[in-house]
C-alpha cells in the first residue's frame, strides 16, 4: 500500500500547492446554484421544492468540470508512464487518483451544499439529507468521471466529450441523491435512498478501477 | 502470423458477407412487406388505442433492437479487448450508429404515440426516459470512437465504454423505474406467457424479425465500408 | 551472462508495422544503442520492451522468464526515462525524486547520490517548473539513477543536455554498467561510451 499512499499524498500535495484550482470549482458550484433563483424567481415554496435537484446537478457539473485535469496533467508531463511502470496494480493507482479527487472536490461540495440549501429555504432534515447524500454519492461521481477522464485522454473535444460520457452513467446517483431530499420534504426518512446511494458507490468501486486502469493502459500505447 | 490475422480476417469476412448479403436483403424486403401488411392492414384496431396501436409495431421492435444493439457493442468490445480481434472494432464502428438510429426511431414513435394517447409528445415516463439515456450512451460511444486521430485508440476506448455501459444499463433502468412508474407494465416478456392477443402478437413478431434482418444487413454493409476505409487509410499512410 | 533476451518482437502503429522482427540479447555490463532515423520505431521499441505498448508478436525474456507473466516484477527491474521528463512542476527536485522512489515502493537511499551525480544539489529545493529544459532533463536522469534498477531504458537521454551534463551522464552510465547494470538507449547522437553495441532500426 505504500505506492497507493505515495500517489495519494503526491496528488493532495499538488492540490495544496495550487489551492486556486479547487476554489474555482467550489466557486463555480456556488455561482451556478445562485443562478437558479435568479432565473426561476424568488418564490420560496418553489425553490425549496427544487433545491435538491439544483444542488445535486450543480455538484455533478462542478465535479465533472474538475475531472478533466485528473489524468490529463500526468498524461502531458509523462508522469502517467511512471504510474504505468510502477510495480503495483494500476487499478490501485486509479483508485488513489479518484480518492484524491473526492477529498478535494466531493468532500468540500458535501460540506458546502447544506449552506447553499439555506438559500433555498431547506430546513433541518432537508439540509442534513443534502449533505449526507452528497457525502455518500460523490465517490461514485469521482469514479465515473475518472473513467470518462481516462477514456478521453488525448481525444479531440476532451471536455465536452467527458461530460457526454459521464452524465448518463451518473443518472442513478443523481436520482437517488436528489430523491432523498424530496422524500424528506414529504416527511419520510431517507435511509433507503442513502443505502442505495452507498450500494451505487460500492458498485462503482468494484467495477470502475479496472475500467479506468484499462483506459489508462490504452492511453499509454 | 499476426499480419495474416489482421488482413485475412476482414478479407474472409468480406467474402462471407458478399455471399450472404443478396439473400439477406431479399429476405429483409419480404419480411418487411409481410410485416407491414400484417401491421397496417390485417390486424384489427385496438379497442382502447384505436388505429394508433399500429405505431407499436414499429416502436416495440425498435426498442428491442436498440437494446440488443448495445449488448452487441459490449460483446464486440469484449472480443476486441480480450482477443484483440480487428474485425470486432470495425463491426462495433458499423453497428453503433445503426443501434442509435433504432433508439431514435423508438423515441420518435413513442412521441407520436404519446400525442393522441397522453395528449403530449413527451412524458417523463420511465421506459421512454431509459430509452433516452440509452440513446445518450450510443451517442457517447459514437463520439468517443471517432474522437482520436488514431482510430485504433478510439476503438479500444469505445470498447471499454460499451462494457461499462452494459453493466450500468440495468442499474439505470432500475433507478429510472424507481424514479417514475407511470407506464403500463411490460407485457410481452411477462413470465407465464404473453398476455397480448395473437392478432396483435403475430404482426409484432413478424415486424421484429423484419427489423432484425434489416439491422443485420445494415451492419454487414457498414462493416464492409469500414474495412474499405481502413484499407484506404493504410494505403495513404504507406504513400 | 545474458540477462535480457528479445526474440521476434514486432509492433504496429495505426495499422502500419513500425517495429519488425527485432531480436537481441543483452548481458550484464552491456549498453545497447538504438539508432535510426526519425520514425524508425526507436521509441515504440523501448515502450514495447517496457510493456507500455502491446507487441503483436515476439517474446521478451528476463533471466529466462517471459516478462508478460510477471508485469510488476519486470517493472521493478526497469528504470525509465521517456521523451517526456515525468516530473511534477509544482514539486521540488528533491520531492520529485522521493515521490518517484515511493511510487516504485523502493527505498530512497540513492536519492542523495543521484542528486550529486547530476550536479543538482543547488537546485534540489527549487520547484521543477522554475528550471530550464536541460536542468529538468538532469533531474529526470537523477530519477533513473535513484530508482536503483538493473536495466535502464532511456529515450534520447542526451536531449537538452549541455557538455558538462553529457559528461556526467557518461560517467554515471559507465558506473552503472561497471556495477553489472544494463542499459538500452534510443539516440540519434553517438553516445561516446566504450563497448556500446548498436542496433540500427530500419526506415
Amino acid at each position: 500500500m505504500t505506492g497507493f499512499g505515495a500517489l495519494l499524498a503526491r496528488d493532495l500535495r499538488l492540490v495544496w500547492r495550487r489551492p486556486g484550482d479547487v476554489m474555482v470549482v467550489l466557486a463555480f458550484f456556488v455561482v451556478a446554484t445562485v443562478l437558479f433563483p435568479l432565473g426561476i424567481g424568488p418564490e420560496t415554496n418553489l425553490l425549496a421544492r427544487i433545491a435538491a435537484g439544483i444542488l445535486w446537478c450543480a455538484a455533478l457539473f462542478a465535479a465533472l468540470l474538475s475531472l478533466e485535469r485528473l489524468f490529463a496533467a500526468d498524461y502531458e508531463d509523462g508522469a502517467l508512464d511512471l504510474l504505468l511502470l510502477a510495480p503495483w496494480p494500476l487499478e490501485l493507482a486509479a483508485l488513489a487518483k479518484c480518492l484524491a479527487h473526492w477529498i478535494v472536490t466531493g468532500l468540500p461540495l458535501a460540506l458546502l451544499a447544506p449552506l447553499m440549501g439555506l438559500l433555498f429555504g431547506l430546513s433541518g432534515d432537508g439540509l442534513l439529507a443534502v449533505g449526507l447524500t452528497l457525502l455518500v454519492g460523490t465517490p461514485a461521481l469521482s469514479l465515473i468521471g475518472g473513467l470518462a477522464a481516462a477514456l478521453t485522454l488525448g481525444a479531440r473535444r476532451g471536455g465536452a466529450l467527458l461530460a457526454l460520457l459521464a452524465l448518463p452513467l451518473c443518472v442513478p446517483t443523481l436520482i437517488f441523491g436528489a430523491g432523498a431530499v424530496e422524500v424528506v420534504a414529504i416527511g419520510e426518512g431517507f435511509l433507503t435512498h442513502l443505502a442505495i446511494l452507498g450500494a451505487l458507490a460500492l458498485l462503482s468501486l468494484a467495477t470502475l478501477p479496472w475500467a479506468i486502469a484499462a483506459a489508462l493502459r490504452q492511453a499509454g500505447e | 502470423m499476426a499480419s495474416l490475422h489482421v488482413l485475412a480476417n476482414p478479407a474472409r469476412f468480406r467474402r462471407f458477407s458478399q455471399r450472404v448479403l443478396p439473400a439477406l436483403s431479399v429476405a429483409t424486403a419480404l419480411a418487411l412487406a409481410v410485416g407491414l401488411w400484417l401491421a397496417l392492414v390485417e390486424s384489427p384496431p385496438d379497442y382502447q388505442q384505436g388505429e394508433t396501436v399500429r405505431i407499436m409495431f414499429l416502436h416495440v421492435p425498435s426498442a428491442w433492437l436498440s437494446m440488443m444493439g448495445y449488448a452487441l457493442l459490449a460483446a464486440l468490445g469484449a472480443s476486441l479487448l480480450v482477443w484483440r480481434h480487428p474485425l470486432a472494432a470495425l463491426m462495433a464502428r458499423a453497428a453503433a450508429p445503426v443501434g442509435a438510429v433504432f433508439a431514435a426511431v423508438c423515441l420518435l414513435t413513442g412521441a407520436l404515440w404519446g400525442r393522441p394517447m397522453w395528449g403530449t409528445y413527451w412524458v417523463w415516463d420511465a421506459r421512454l426516459t431509459s430509452m433516452l439515456l440509452l440513446f445518450f450512451l450510443y451517442l457517447g460511444h459514437i463520439a468517443l470512437s471517432r474522437a482520436y486521430d488514431d482510430s485504433e485508440r478510439g476503438d479500444r476506448a469505445a470498447a471499454i465504454l460499451a462494457l461499462v455501459g452494459v453493466i450500468n444499463l440495468p442499474v439505470i433502468k432500475f433507478s429510472v423505474d424507481w424514479w417514475n412508474t407511470l407506464h403500463q407494465p411490460a407485457s410481452v416478456m411477462k413470465l407465464g406467457g404473453p398476455s397480448i392477443d395473437p392478432s396483435i402478437l403475430t404482426p409484432l413478431l413478424v415486424m421484429a424479425l423484419a427489423l432484425l434482418l434489416l439491422f443485420v444487413v445494415l451492419v454487414l454493409l457498414r462493416t464492409e465500408t469500414e474495412i474499405d476505409r481502413r484499407r484506404l487509410e493504410a494505403a495513404e499512410m504507406a504513400l | 551472462m545474458t540477462e535480457l533476451e528479445v526474440t521476434g518482437l514486432s509492433c504496429r502503429r495505426g495499422g502500419r508495422p513500425v517495429v519488425r522482427n527485432i531480436a537481441f540479447t543483452l548481458a550484464r555490463g552491456e549498453l545497447l544503442a538504438l539508432t535510426g532515423r526519425n520514425g524508425s520505431g526507436k521509441t515504440t521499441l523501448l515502450r514495447a520492451l517496457a510493456l507500455l505498448v502491446t507487441a503483436d508478436a515476439g517474446v521478451i525474456r528476463w533471466r529466462g522468464a517471459d516478462v508478460r507473466y510477471d508485469r510488476d516484477g519486470w517493472h521493478r527491474q526497469i528504470a525509465w526515462l521517456g521523451h517526456l521528463d515525468g516530473l511534477k512542476g509544482d514539486l521540488t527536485v528533491a520531492e520529485n525524486l522521493a515521490t518517484a522512489c515511493r511510487l516504485r515502493e523502493a527505498p530512497a537511499t540513492r536519492v542523495a547520490d543521484a542528486v550529486a551525480a547530476f550536479d543538482l544539489i543547488p537546485l534540489a529545493n527549487r520547484a521543477v517548473r522554475t528550471l530550464s529544459a536541460g536542468q529538468r532533463r538532469r533531474a529526470a536522469l537523477a530519477r533513473v539513477v535513484a530508482a536503483g534498477a538493473p536495466l535502464w531504458l532511456l529515450d534520447e537521454p542526451l536531449n537538452a543536455l549541455d557538455a558538462p551534463s553529457q559528461a556526467a551522464l557518461r560517467t554515471t552510465l559507465g558506473k552503472h554498467l561497471a556495477a553489472g547494470g544494463l542499459a538500452i538507449a534510443a539516440t540519434h547522437a553517438p553516445l561516446d561510451i566504450p563497448n556500446v553495441r548498436i542496433l540500427e532500426l530500419g526506415p
